[in-house]
Order: structure tokens, then sequence, then C-alpha cells
């Protein structure tokens, strides 16, 4: 299973390094969202600052259905999927690979999001280390979640519309203690902030549990 | 299996309904007039009546039904389309008193409260609850084969069903730091008076028998739909081979697709 899933993790980023779709699209559509988000709260900037963190993760959400949608559609070539089942590779493995192919891009996302809010609304993380481990965590959720939602709406030709509208309630619990993690790291208040990790802790298991059952059911449906 | 003997509605399910109706009217009557005015909200509370239990099949019997057919739909052994129609009938009763419970509360909200909508925990996850079970109707529209409509839509409301979990600790801590719990318990309306009590309870009989009710009546609008759906793909079918017939002539009757553009 493991080995499965580096194959499968390696063939995703090695398409998104050729493509290069994630860097050219979803990266400069996440700083849009961030400097849109600014634009609507105006420039005042002890606003602006209060509001970074939930701008921050409404960004990366947003991304993430974009990079999820990316994800789906690397599969969505002719006999693509058909031939990625009859490879022989686990379903768990194929799940585990393509939730870290995803969950590596939105590392990299939120590398370039701190430095946005950084640069953009001038705040400055004061504990790295909640800050951290909640976007780890939330990332594993996200990546799993997100790519469990992608394999259900695979092979749907209302795929683009309807991903966003199954995927995005669901990740609302990451967005709620995403944001309140990264607000108490913000501010320097590590001990409100440990709360919410026990959202994202389990979070990222149920989903990386429920993919690893689910997604071979759920692939024999696309 | 032919379609009518399959829709024929099963006796039971009409009493049901009649039960529920019966028992509606009572809720109401007693609601209304026979119940006294509440001591703090006077005739606001009579809203309670029908609210909490509005919501209780919304979120428990909605949540239970739907999350046992789609997991009893996955399991092998009891895989049968009827679990998958039933949690699907489940799950669009349950939008319906979702929105139903959202509704009640504002219009209960916005001479206690002063707001149509706050964002209190309960609220907001409901609100989200009636967002993902848009979502599985959305999917569940989406033109499939049965088997595969049906596997794909169970998985979805699993998920759903367990991040409803999540998401109801998520609001309730969020809830919690930022604003006071504003939630006002319905609780403690019950031992006002027997009148007022029995009442309560009796709302609670009486979505309950509705519920069933309309989860029954969707079941069958289910059966139909699917029913209807093969019956297009016959008559479709032997268009096409009397088409071809016609075309090919008398002589052949395969169905085999003439070169096209030869008709007139």
């Amino acid at each position: 299973m493991w080995h499965d899933a580096v194959l499968v993790a390696g063939k995703d980023l090695r398409i998104e390094a050729r493509a290069r779709v994630a860097l050219w699209q979803v990266v400069p559509f996440a700083v849009l969202v961030l400097v849109l988000l600014a634009f609507a709260i105006g420039p005042d900037q002890s606003s602006l600052r209060h509001a970074a963190p939930g701008i921050f993760w409404v960004a990366l959400l947003f991304s993430t259905v974009l990079a999820i949608q990316r994800s789906v559609a690397v599969e969505s070539g002719e006999g693509t999927r058909d031939g990625l089942r009859l490879s022989g590779i686990d379903p768990a493995g194929i799940f585990l690979g393509k939730a870290a192919a995803v969950g590596l891009q939105l590392l990299v996302l939120q590398l370039v999001l701190w430095a946005g809010i950084t640069f953009l609304f001038d705040v400055r993380v004061h504990v790295v280390w909640l800050a951290l481990t909640a976007s780890l965590l939330a990332t594993v959720g996200l990546a799993c979640a997100g790519v469990l939602y992608g394999a259900l709406s695979a092979g749907l030709r209302v795929r683009d519309t309807l991903l966003p509208l199954l995927v995005l309630p669901v990740l609302a619990p990451v967005l709620l203690a995403g944001s309140k993690a990264w607000e108490a790291a913000l501010d320097g208040n590590a001990a409100s902030g440990t709360q919410w990790l026990k959202i994202l802790v389990p979070f990222a298991v149920i989903y990386l549990v429920v993919g690893v059952v689910l997604y071979g059911p759920l692939q024999e449906a696309a | 299996m032919s379609a009518p003997t399959m829709t024929r509605r099963p006796r039971w399910l009409t009493v049901v309904g009649l039960l529920g109706v019966v028992a509606m009217g009572f809720t109401v009557w007693l609601g209304l007039w026979v119940t006294p005015p509440d001591q703090f909200q006077g005739n606001l509370a009579r809203l309670l009546y029908i609210h909490p239990a509005i919501a209780t099949v919304a979120l428990y019997w909605v949540g239970l039904v739907a999350a046992g057919g789609s997991l009893l739909y996955l399991w092998p052994r009891t895989r049968s389309f009827f679990w998958d129609r039933l949690a699907a009938a489940a799950v669009e009763v349950g939008a319906v008193f979702a929105a139903l419970t959202l509704v009640t509360g504002a219009l209960w909200g916005r001479p206690v409260w002063g707001v149509w909508w706050t964002w209190d925990a309960r609220l907001t996850s409901t609100a989200l609850l009636l967002l993902l079970e848009i979502g599985y109707l959305a999917l569940r529209r989406v033109p499939a084969e049965p088997a595969i409509r049906a596997r794909r839509c169970a998985v979805a409301a699993l998920l759903i069903a367990i991040d409803i979990p999540i998401v109801h600790f998520s609001v309730d801590w969020w809830n919690t730091l930022h604003q006071g719990g504003t939630f006002i318990d319905p609780g403690f309306q019950i031992h006002a008076s027997p009148s007022m009590s029995w009442t309560f309870l009796l709302g609670f009989v009486a979505f309950s028998l509705i519920f069933v009710w309309l989860l029954g009546v969707r079941y069958q609008v289910e059966v139909l739909q699917d029913a209807v759906g093969d019956q297009e793909l016959e008559v479709s079918l032997t268009e096409r081979w009397s088409e071809d017939t016609e075309l090919v002539g008398a002589g052949t009757n395969a169905p085999t697709p003439g070169p096209g553009g030869g008709a007139p």
C-alpha cells in the first residue's frame, strides 16, 4: 500500500512539475483571493490584521477546491482511470498517493499565503509551532477529504460545479478551527489555539481512515 | 417485477399518515387554544410546541435512516436498492425538515432574541447540515446507472454523517469562545403546566408520524421514478428498432444501425 502510494504521488507530482498548472493557476488564484478579500474589507490596517487568519484560510479552502479539481482532471483522460484501476495498484495506495500529492501542493501554497499575509497585512506569527501544527493537520484533513470528494465527483459531466457544493461545507470545520488556531498564533496566545487542534486532529484522522476504507468502493462507482 | 405491484401504497402507510394528520390537528388545537400563554414569552412560547419536534426529526430520525440505509446498502450482504431509496428519501425529507427548523427558529428568534439569525452553534450547524443535504440531493440528480448512483450516494451520505458531529463540536467551541451561549434550552418549558407538556410531547409524536409517512411516500416516488426511467429506455429502444427495420427493410429484423444520413 505504501509503495503504491509513493508511486501514485510521484506520478501526480511529476505531472504537476511538467504541466505547472498548480504553479501558474492555483497559486496566483490563492493570492488573488487574498487581494480581493482585502479589497472587500477595506484598507484599514487594524481590521485587515484582525481578518488576516480568516482570509488566509478562505483563500486556502478555495484553492483546495482547484487543486482537487486538478487532481481529478489528471485522471480524466480517456481510459486513464481504468488504466489506474487495472494496474493492480491497491485503491488505498491510490488514495494515499493522491492525497499526499495534493497535500504537498497545499503546503507549498500555505507558504505562499503566509508570505502573502505577512507582506500585505503586516501580521507576524508569534507562535510558530502552533501555526505549523495547525497547518500540517489541516493539510492532511483537506487533502484526504478533498481527494475523497474528488473521487465521488470523478467522471461526472457536472463535476466542476458539483464538487465545490459538496466539498466546501464538509471542509467548514477546518476553516473554523484553522483560522482560530492561526488567530491565536498571530496573537501569541498558544493556550487558546491548542484547543482548536482538537478539531483538526479527529478531522484528519477520520478522513484518512475513511478514505483508505471507502476509496475502493468509490472507484468502482466512478 | 412490474411497476404497479411495487407502487401500490401499503395500508399501514395510509394509517400512519392519517394518524399524523390527526395528531397534528390536536397539536395545533392544544397549542393555539387550550394551553395558556407562557409566563415570560407570552404567545411566542407556542412555537416551542413544534420547533424542537421538527428539529428532532431533522437531526436524529433523518440521520438514523440516512446513515443506516447507506451503510446497509454498502454492506454486500444487505445490499438492496430498498436501502438506497430509503436513504435518499430520508435525506430529501431531512432537507425539508432542516429548512423548517431554521424557519421556525428564525420566526421565534426575531421577537425573542431581536434578530432573525445569530451565529449560534446550533443554528450554524443546522444551516451547514442543510447545505450538506442539498449537496447530496444535487449528487443524486446526476444521471448515472442505478447501481453506480446508489453506491456514490451511499458514500456521500456516510461522509456527511461523519462530518456532522465534527461540525457540531467545532461551532460549539467557536461559539463559546466568541459570544456567550444565547441558546435558550426549550426543555425548561416542559414542566410549566400539564397541558403544555402534553402538547409538547404530542408535537413530537405528530412530527415523527408525519416523517414516517413522508418517508414512505417519498420512497414510492423514488420507485416510480426508477420505473419511469426503465420504461423510457425500453420505449426509446423500441422506437430505434422500428426505425431501423423500416430503413433496412422487411427482410431483416436485426437492429443494425444503417449508414448515417439515409433517412429522408
